[in-house]
C-alpha cells in the first residue's frame, strides 16, 4: 500500500493516543466501527464552559489508514468549537492524507467518531440541565 | 552477521530459487535450447533427455513411476486439470465432487465452475483446528461421486490432512482422491501408493526452483482418465499439450533432487526456528495460533493477536516481509475465507498474520523478528480501544456495534 509522507507521519507518531474519563460532564465520547468490519474508533473530547474543543484524544483499532484519519481528526477539532468541527468532512480528511480510493471509509468513520463525540457531549450537557 | 531488510517471512507465497538450481537453469538456456519434442536432430533428443532425468526426479520424491509424472504450468493449472479433467471424463455417469472449504482458490473457484456447468459439490466443513472429520467425508461420498480434492498442508495456516486416512477411505469407496500438494511436496514425506493418492499438484516456485512450473501425478494403475484441458500437438501423453520448457523443467527437477536429499535437515532447522518464534510469540498474553498446533508444517504459523488490526501490524514491522488475513490487505475488503472457516470471529480474523520460515531463514532472522513483534504489539495495544475493553475484562462480542 502506498501511503502518503503525511499519512505515514500520522501513524509512525500518532497525536493525542489515550482517554479521558468517561463519566465527567465536559467530556464527550464517540465509539464508531466494529471490530467485524476490522475499524474501531474512540474519539473523546473536553469542551470548555464556552463550548470550545479544549482537547481531544483517540484510540483505534484499525489499519494504518483509519489511525493515520483518526489522529488527524484529533488534531483537527482541538481548538475549533463544536460548530466548527461537526461541519468537518470525510473528503477534507481523505484529501489532506492523500487516501487510497479502497481506503476513504476510513475518513469516513473518523467524520462519524467526531459527530458521535459532540453527540455525545451535547446529549450529556441536556441530561444535566 | 549484517541483516537484510526486510526479512522475508512469507515463505508460502513464495521462495527464492536455490543457486544451484539456478545454475542448472543457466546451463540450459545457454548450451540447450532445443525443443524437447523435435525428434529429429540431436537438439531436441538432448533436450528430451533433460527432460525425463527431470521427470525421475520429481517421481522420485513421491514414489510414483516417472510415466505418472506430466508436466504443466503451476499448481494452478494441474489442480485445474485433476478437477475438471476427472470430473469431465467420469461424468455424466459420475457428478459429485467433494472438495474442503479450506482449499486454495483455484481448487474452491474450479468446483465451483462445475457446479454452473451442472455438478453437484459438496464443500467439508473444517473443525476449529482446521482439519476435516473424517466420518463426515466418508458418509459425503456417493455411488455418483467421481473426485475427493483435499490440499495436504494448508497455505494460510499450515495444517497437514491425514491423507493417508482420506486415502484409505477414498480406495475404500471407489473414489479418486486428488491432493493439491504445492506446499508439501519436498517438505515432507510423501509415498502416493501407502497414501492411496491417485492425483497430486506440485508447484516449483513452492520448494527453492523456479514460477512458471509445476506437475501432476496421474496414477496408472489402477487407471484414472482425464479430459485434458488444452487442445494441441498431444505431449505428454496428450494430457498437456503444449512444448516443454526445458529449462524450467530441469529447475524443478534440481529442486526435486536438493529436496529429496536435503528433507530431513531442511525440516530439522525450520522446525527449530519455529519453535523458538513459536515459543517466544506465546509469551505475549492474547495471542492465538490458527490451525492445529501438531498436525502442521511447522514454517507456517499464522497468529492472531487480539485488538490489532493486520494491516496496521504488518506497517508496523514492515522490517519482515509477511502477509495477513485482515481484509484490508486483500482487495476485497472481505477477512480471509480460511480463517473464517475455522470459526473464527471477524475481529480475530481481521488480527491475524501469517509467518513463513524455510530453509533460508537464519537464527538471527527470527530473533530481530521476536523483538521488533514484541514492541510493536506493545505500540499498537497502546493505541487500541479494544485492548482497553479486554484488559477490562469486557467481552467484545457482547457489545452492540453501531457499525455502517
Amino acid at each position: 500500500m502506498a501511503y502518503s509522507k503525511k499519512l505515514l507521519e500520522h501513524y509512525e507518531n500518532p497525536k493525542n493516543v489515550g482517554s479521558f474519563e468517561k463519566n465527567e460532564n465536559n467530556i464527550g465520547t464517540g465509539l464508531v466501527g466494529a471490530p467485524a468490519c476490522g475499524d474501531v474508533m474512540k474519539l473523546q473530547i473536553k469542551v470548555s464552559d464556552s463550548g470550545i474543543i479544549e482537547d481531544a484524544k483517540f484510540k483505534t483499532f484499525g489499519c494504518g489508514s483509519a489511525i493515520a484519519s483518526s489522529s488527524l481528526a484529533t488534531e483537527w477539532i482541538k481548538g475549533k468549537s463544536i460548530t466548527q468541527a461537526v461541519s468537518i468532512t470525510n473528503k477534507e480528511i481523505a484529501e489532506e492524507l492523500s487516501l487510497p480510493p479502497v481506503k476513504i471509509h476510513c475518513s469516513v468513520l473518523a467524520e462519524e467518531a467526531i459527530k458521535a463525540a459532540i453527540l455525545d457531549y451535547k446529549q450529556k450537557k441536556e441530561n444535566n440541565e | 552477521m549484517t541483516l537484510k531488510f526486510p526479512i522475508y517471512l512469507d515463505y508460502q507465497s513464495t521462495t527464492p530459487i536455490d543457486p544451484r538450481v539456478v545454475d542448472a537453469m543457466v546451463d540450459v538456456m545457454k548450451n540447450e535450447f532445443g525443443n524437447p519434442h523435435s525428434r529429429s536432430h540431436s537438439y531436441g533428443w538432448k533436450a528430451e533427455e533433460l527432460v525425463e532425468i527431470s521427470r525421475r526426479q520429481v517421481a522420485q520424491l513421491i514414489k510414483a513411476d516417472e510415466k505418472e509424472i506430466f508436466f504443466t504450468s503451476g499448481a494452478t493449472e494441474s489442480n485445474n486439470i485433476a478437477i475438471k479433467g476427472v470430473a469431465n471424463f467420469y461424468a455424466p455417469k459420475k457428478n459429485h465432487i467433494i472438495t474442503v472449504a479450506t482449499e486454495h482458490k483455484c481448487v474452491i473457484n474450479s468446483v465451483r465452475d462445475l457446479e454452473q456447468d451442472g455438478f453437484e459439490v459438496t464443500f467439508l466443513p473444517v473443525k476449529k483446528d482446521g482439519l476435516i472429520d473424517l466420518n463426515h467425508l466418508e458418509n459425503c461420498i456417493t455411488d455418483k461421486t467421481s473426485l475427493v480434492s483435499v490440499m495436504t498442508i494448508n497455505n494460510e495456516i499450515g495444517v497437514i490432512q491425514p491423507i493417508k486416512e482420506i486415502g484409505a477411505i477414498c480406495k475404500k469407496k471407489g473414489v479418486f482422491f486428488h491432493t493439491d500438494a504445492a506446499q508439501a511436496f519436498g517438505k515432507i514425506p510423501i509415498d502416493v501408493n501407502e497414501m492411496n493418492i491417485d492425483l497430486l499438484s506440485i508447484s516449483g516456485h513452492k520448494i527453492y526452483g523456479p514460477k512458471g512450473i509445476g506437475a501432476l501425478f496421474i496414477r496408472r494403475k489402477p487407471r484414472v482418465r482425464i479430459k485434458p484441458l488444452f487442445s494441441g500437438g498431444g505431449q505428454e501423453r496428450g494430457i498437456r499439450s503444449g512444448t516443454i520448457p526445458t529449462q524450467l523443467v530441469v529447475g524443478l527437477g534440481k529442486a526435486a533432487e536438493l529436496a529429496s536429499k536435503e528433507m530431513n535437515e531442511n525440516y530439522d532447522h525450520i522446525k527449530n526456528l519455529s519453535d523458538k518464534f513459536f515459543n517466544a510469540i506465546s509469551e505475549i498474553p492474547h495471542i492465538f495460533l490458527n490451525g492445529d498446533k501438531n498436525n502442521r508444517f511447522p514454517g507456517n504459523l499464522n497468529f492472531s493477536f487480539a485488538a490489532i488490526e493486520g494491516e496496521s501490524m504488518i506497517m508496523a514491522i514492515k522490517d519482515l516481509a509477511v502477509s495477513s488475513g485482515s481484509a484490508c490487505t486483500s482487495s476485497s475488503l472481505e477477512p480471509s475465507y480460511v480463517l473464517h472457516a475455522l470459526g473464527l470471529s471477524d475481529d480475530l480474523a481481521h488480527t491475524s498474520i501469517r509467518f513463513g520460515i524455510g530453509k533460508f531463514t537464519t537464527i538471527e532472522e527470527i530473533d530481530y523478528a521476536i523483538k521488533l513483534i514484541k514492541q510493536k504489539v506493545e505500540k499498537l495495544r497502546s493505541l487500541s480501544p479494544l485492548w482497553d475493553m479486554i484488559q477490562d475484562g469486557v467481552d467484545i462480542n457482547s457489545i452492540q456495534w453501531k457499525s455502517h
